[in-house]
């Protein structure tokens, strides 16, 4: 392709991501290194606020922002180099947790205790969300060719419900006297609280997961063996190899570069994971690295927020995410490389 | 852009509906207003708009969008409803105005007690107010002999005594959502027992004995409440009233209307309200008293400011509330309390009263620092000690990243 051609292609989209994803990424990034914050003031302020039939006057100091001559509060802005990041991090804390033989101290940190579960979470919902992606589409591809339709269908329903959505269903399901619940206590006829205790809570989440992702995998394997190599299948069979050795030793080595896209993809969007903590209102028990972030970007009922320690945690989670990826991309890299010879 | 226009027609199609009917004056001005959007909201943004003109947009988010959506030039909106959390983010940022000239030309009928004055200037005006008190299944307490509880204490010999007869599934309702919800259960709780959030050079005082106390009382809740107690906010509590698996709970008084709404509630009648209980004996009611109102915006002109003002008188006239009386527990005159207002009548004309939810720049930021640490310590993660001390390091963290502190 002549370089102009390909240019007017890649152009529009390489600027749609210099402004939306560069430009922004590197504002969080400067913005992890200061701190803006309004000029405050002490005063004594008298409030009146209305009791029933009476007023309450108090009359007390409060630290309220100075306000310019342009109507706007005056703020400054400092380098504070690693602080935002010392926040977060309160490694001080970790070390001593360390130092003195707790570990578990360490996960009541917000950070590592959100980092724990993102971890935890992306690592057991990747083999299972491949497993059972692969085990559809194998089903499927058996299934008799009348059947392939409304099976295909039906296990695509889940990947087209919003995140949202879906968290909210499987909560309004399990909580309080919901109705699987309710199902469960009556079969084993105790009480049951699902969102009582982090362990069920987490449970549900992983299950919710796979089940909404999993669908995603088996499209993409279902397209794979669409593609395996009739010939080699056939040897094998001719070899002697049963089901599962053909499966071992034809199918799933030409589905490999197909799982690394998919953990590939899979990793991204789990160590993001946020929807699943609103749904389930899982605060008290469960929070993840993105959740975290979102945390410090809310405003209170005074407006404040915490913007330094949010982009210093944005900028932790995208390191995440970079380690996270590295084995993948290598893979990836190596397969692309290979395939060029 | 489509939800605009669909926005633009719900609102002409609001305005439709009886439009200048029973509006005092002919509106030619172009008001917006931006509010909660709660059944007290409603009630008045209808009355607002029969006077023409008037786009009243209802949003639960309106916290987080009044603050930019003031700070503009000419400001997105002319009327803001608030509560008195919601304002300081306003009045810290200067964006609303004054409104003294404004009720001497059309407040006449407004009572004193409506006019929130800060320094001495009315930056707003109040509507109604909200406070969270003692909700409780009357059979249930005369069935078992149990006279209403007046101290937390007595709440919980009540609720042990429910329990123990086995007549309500959760003896004890609490809205401890972690977050907001389970912060203001400590705001209610710590001054409740004669302790302060902070020294008078905004360091946090929560590390004190009246903390432990107030912790403990928290926790004591724990055995008579719900196992996923701390998942349940003000709405799901609510339910759970309505269809009759609670006995008691410290409830807003905004949600009373809701046990006698025979759509949704099997406890119709079998509801009553009292003060919110107190965490010591002749002390205050543990609760804090909150206030809704109207503020006007400081970006825009006098004569807008004038005519979104007049519009907002009479969404808050007499009419209005003998149209609505059981939506709020109204400020306004004209309202008549029934039964299911005695309980925030009682607490906010106790001896000594209620305070007032103590909104300022700190107490957003104590706020967020209780709502975060407080779960691990009802979860049994953390001790109480430690878990004051969490508090404390979150606040000083966060105050000094406001410039709250040094």
């Amino acid at each position: 392709m002549k370089f102009k051609t390909f240019a007017a292609f890649v152009g529009p989209s390489v600027f749609m991501m210099i402004l939306f994803i560069a430009l922004p990424l590197i504002s969080v990034f400067i913005q992890s290194f200061q701190i803006t914050q309004p000029v405050m003031q002490n005063l004594e302020v008298e409030t009146c606020t209305p009791g029933f039939l009476t007023q309450t006057c108090v009359t007390e100091l409060k630290t309220v922002p100075v306000i310019g001559e342009d109507g706007k509060t005056v703020t400054t802005t400092e380098w504070t180099g690693l602080q935002s990041y010392r926040n977060v991090l309160q490694m001080d804390k970790v070390w001593e947790a360390v130092s003195a033989g707790r570990l578990g101290d360490i996960l009541q940190i917000d950070f590592w205790k959100a980092l724990r579960f993102t971890l935890m979470f992306t690592l057991v919902t990747l083999p299972l969300v491949i497993g059972v992606g692969l085990l559809i589409a194998l089903t499927v591809n058996n299934a008799a060719k009348a059947l392939r339709g409304p099976v295909i269908f039906v296990s695509l329903l889940p990947f087209i419900i919003t995140p949202v959505i879906g968290s909210l269903s499987i909560y309004w399901l399990f909580v309080g006297d919901g109705i699987l619940t309710a199902m469960m206590e009556s079969w084993s006829g105790t009480n049951i609280s699902m969102f009582a205790q982090a362990w069920t809570i987490e449970l549900l989440m992983y299950f919710y997961r796979v089940w909404h992702v999993a669908p995603f995998a088996f499209v993409i394997f279902y397209a794979g063996l669409q593609t395996v190599n009739m010939d080699t299948l056939e040897s094998a069979i001719i070899d002697g190899a049963n089901r599962w050795e053909r499966l071992r030793h034809v199918i799933i080595p030409h589905l490999m570069p197909l799982i690394v896209f998919i953990a590939l993809i899979h990793l991204m969007d789990c160590y993001r994971v946020f929807d699943e903590i609103i749904g389930f209102r899982s605060q008290a028990h469960v929070i993840s690295l993105q959740w975290l972030t979102v945390d410090f970007l809310t405003p209170d009922d005074a407006g404040n927020r915490a913007i330094s320690r949010a982009a210093a945690s944005a900028m932790l989670t995208m390191i995440g995410i970079v380690f996270l990826l590295i084995w993948p991309l290598r893979r990836t890299w190596k397969d692309h490389k290979g395939g060029a010879h | 852009m489509m939800l605009k226009k669909l926005a633009l027609a719900g609102a002409v199609s609001l305005m439709g509906t009886g439009a200048y009917a029973a509006c005092a004056f002919e509106n030619t001005v172009e008001i917006k207003s931006l509010s909660a959007g709660f059944e007290a909201w409603k009630a008045v943004t209808d009355a607002m708009s029969e006077c023409g003109n008037v786009q009243a947009e209802l949003d639960q988010e309106f916290r987080t969008k009044q603050p930019a959506a003031f700070e503009a030039n000419p400001s997105l909106y002319h009327i803001g409803g608030v509560s008195n959390g919601t304002v300081t983010p306003l009045l810290n940022a200067g964006t609303i105005r004054p409104l003294d000239d404004l009720v001497a030309k059309y407040g006449g009928h407004l009572q004193p007690n409506q006019l929130i004055k800060i320094d001495g200037k009315i930056m707003a005006v109040a509507m109604m107010v909200n406070t969270q008190h003692l909700m409780y299944r009357e059979d249930i307490l005369s069935d078992l002999g149990i006279a209403t509880p007046t101290t937390w204490d007595e709440v919980y010999a009540a609720a042990a005594k429910i329990k123990e007869a086995g007549v309500a599934e959760v003896p004890l309702g609490a809205t401890m959502k972690s977050g907001w919800n389970l912060a203001q259960e400590m705001v209610n709780m710590l001054p409740g027992h004669g302790g302060k959030f902070f020294n008078d050079d905004n360091t946090p005082a929560v590390n004190s004995d009246e903390g432990m106390a107030a912790l403990a009382t928290l926790k004591a809740a724990l055995e008579f409440t719900d196992p996923e107690v701390l998942v349940s906010d003000s709405t799901y509590v609510q339910q759970q009233f309505q269809q009759g698996k609670i006995a008691m709970a410290n409830l807003w008084a905004s949600r009373a209307g809701a046990m006698n709404d025979e759509a949704e509630s099997q406890v119709v009648g079998k509801v009553k309200m009292a003060a919110a209980p107190m965490a010591v004996a002749g002390g205050a009611p543990a609760t804090t008293l909150w206030w809704d109102g109207i503020v006007i915006a400081k970006n825009i002109t006098d004569e807008e400011a004038d005519a979104a003002f007049r519009v907002a008188m009479e969404g808050l006239d007499e009419e209005m509330v003998k149209a609505n009386n059981d939506a709020a527990i109204w400020l306004v005159k004209g309202y008549v309390p029934g039964p299911l207002a005695e309980g925030a009548i009682a607490t906010a004309t106790a001896n000594p009263p209620a305070p007032a939810y103590p909104s300022t720049t700190r107490m957003g930021l104590m706020h967020t620092a209780l709502g975060n640490e407080l779960p691990a310590f009802l979860t049994g993660d953390r001790d109480a000690a430690a878990t004051l001390v969490a508090i404390e390091e979150a606040y000083i963290t966060a105050a000094k990243e406001a410039g709250v502190l040094e």
